[in-house]
């Protein structure tokens, strides 16, 4: 679904993301994970053409995408939450939703069903995003992405700065989204043990190089925080 | 009691002009951020487009109203070549796009002077804009209720873009977060230029109230460019509804003083209050509220 060879990102002359190789299968969940600074937000946001590479290809579906324009690749099935619980403040939770949903034949339906999948959102619908709580934005920021109808689901860091009872809404949602057939999940997290129980597959990024990697599962924590720890 | 209606009617409809400008500038620098000093002569191409179109067709009833979007279409286009051709290279410079703008604005002067000389031409009065509407004794101008009428419209348009159009959302959407907007599928490209072709068509519309105030000059926009920014920042950012209150403030303010003072005399007054209220209140008349991260 999604490969990267050897891309190397940076920021004016600082390299952060030297020649890593990651791939995500169809209908496969990976997780990247790394301490602080490792470089995981730099190299999604290449992933999803918000950063050019210095070097290397992208790939979505088989197609170079790596001069393409981020909503080129979102239409080509790539969805991105990115990091913060990044919302439109001034506009209201519907016209989060609405901005996505609208121009759609059946988006009055999708919105439906990521309202389904948030409850909590439907109380919220004319409130300003920008006075939403941050597990309320997060969620927002889910759902919203989920309304450009990804085949490739890139998530960055989805429980960060939320309040702890909201934290296990979000975990119980992104493990289903995992689960599908249909959605191919690219998710950095803090959380090794829920990232891990999550995903099938695993990358650790220490200084902008993948050090460690292997499958997934319960059984990987161990080797990930070893990884981690050196 | 006149010398109250009176400056109040003309501030009112002086006060619209400035809204027009402003509109389009409320767009252009209060929802992009650009500071775009050409704006004033879009405002001039929309007053030449009607001296214009009343020359190719003379009936001066249909001529003015065929000119509203003629001149929305006119200036719209020039400004879409100076989003594509120069502004799209200097988002983030914005000192470059002043400098940058201002002489654009010399050069369209310059063009106005060549093609149609140095002194304005004067545009005829449609017969149903002759004439007042007395009101308990009090003549109101047919021209200046246009005028009023027209800024309402343009108001009220653009309102309704912003609030009730997708394509509304996108442009307030790509205002509030770029990045976030393309990754949801957003050409924030495609808005930018989109963005700039309406609002400074709506400068085109203001020139057609002009016009049909003042006549038409190459040198008209300059009159106008200045204050239409002060309206912009004194009313806050972003937030139309200031747009209209410190427009309406701005113009009433001035007629008023002009019972008093020369005219001249009386706009610098009316600006050093504006300067001084933008010292005490730097955000303008409305602010943004929001509860944490954009």
């Amino acid at each position: 679904m999604l490969e990267l060879r050897g891309v190397s990102v940076g920021y004016g002359r600082t390299a952060v993301v030297h020649d890593v190789d990651l791939e995500v299968p169809t209908g496969g969940a990976v997780a990247v994970m790394g301490h602080n600074g490792a470089g995981k937000t730099t190299l999604l946001r290449a992933a999803v053409g918000l950063l050019p590479v210095r070097s290397g290809t992208i790939l979505l579906d088989g197609v170079d995408v790596t001069r393409m324009r981020p909503h080129q690749r979102v239409r080509r099935g790539l969805g991105y939450v990115p990091q913060g619980q990044l919302c439109f403040p001034q506009l209201t939770t519907l016209e989060n939703l609405r901005l996505v949903a609208d121009g759609r034949p059946d988006g009055a339906r999708l919105v439906d069903e990521v309202l389904d999948t948030f409850p909590a959102l439907r109380g919220l619908l004319p409130r300003k995003a920008g006075l939403l709580s941050g597990g309320q934005r997060q969620q927002l920021a889910i759902a919203r992405t989920l309304l450009t109808q990804p085949r490739l689901l890139v998530l960055d860091e989805p429980t960060e700065g939320i309040q702890p009872n909201v934290v296990a809404e979000i975990e119980e949602v992104i493990a289903a989204l995992t689960a599908r057939d249909d959605l191919s999940v690219l998710l950095v997290e803090q959380h090794v043990g829920f990232a891990l129980r999550a995903t099938g597959r695993y990358y650790v990024l220490e200084s902008g190089r993948v050090t460690s990697s292997g499958s997934g599962g319960p059984g990987a924590v161990a080797d990930v925080r070893a990884a981690m720890a050196v | 009691m006149e010398s109250f209606t009176t400056p109040l009617l003309t501030g009112t409809s002086t006060g619209a002009i400035l809204l027009i400008a402003a509109l389009g500038l409320a767009l252009t620098f209060g929802q992009m951020g650009v500071i775009n000093m050409a704006h004033g002569e879009f405002l001039m191409a929309g007053a030449y487009t009607t001296y214009l179109t009343q020359q190719v067709v003379s009936s001066a009833d249909v001529s003015v109203l065929l000119a509203i979007p003629v001149a929305f279409l006119v200036a719209g286009l020039l400004g879409l070549a100076l989003e594509a051709g120069i502004i799209r290279w200097m988002y983030h410079r914005p000192l470059d796009t002043l400098l940058v703008t201002v002489g654009v604005g010399m050069v369209l002067q310059q063009l106005a002077k060549d093609l149609f000389g140095a002194q304005g031409d004067p545009v005829r009065e449609p017969g149903w804009l002759q004439g007042n509407l007395t009101v308990l004794g009090y003549h109101w101008p047919y021209t200046r209720m246009f005028t009023i009428v027209l800024a309402v419209v343009a108001l009220g348009g653009l309102a309704a873009l912003l609030k009730r159009t997708r394509f509304g959302r996108q442009i307030r959407a790509t205002v509030q977060n770029r990045d976030l907007a393309e990754t949801m599928g957003i050409s924030t490209r495609r808005v930018d230029r989109i963005t700039f072709f309406v609002g400074s068509g709506l400068a085109g519309v203001g020139g057609v109230a002009v016009a049909l105030a003042s006549g038409t000059n190459p040198t008209l926009g300059t009159s106008y460019i200045i204050p239409a920014f002060l309206v912009v920042v004194a009313g806050g950012l972003g937030q139309l509804r200031g747009t209209v209150l410190a427009a309406w403030l701005v113009g009433v303010v001035t007629a008023f003083l002009t019972d008093w003072f020369s005219g001249s005399t009386a706009q610098v007054i009316t600006f050093a209050l504006v300067v001084v209220f933008l010292q005490v209140r730097p955000q303008g008349l409305f602010t943004v509220r929001t509860r944490g991260l954009a």
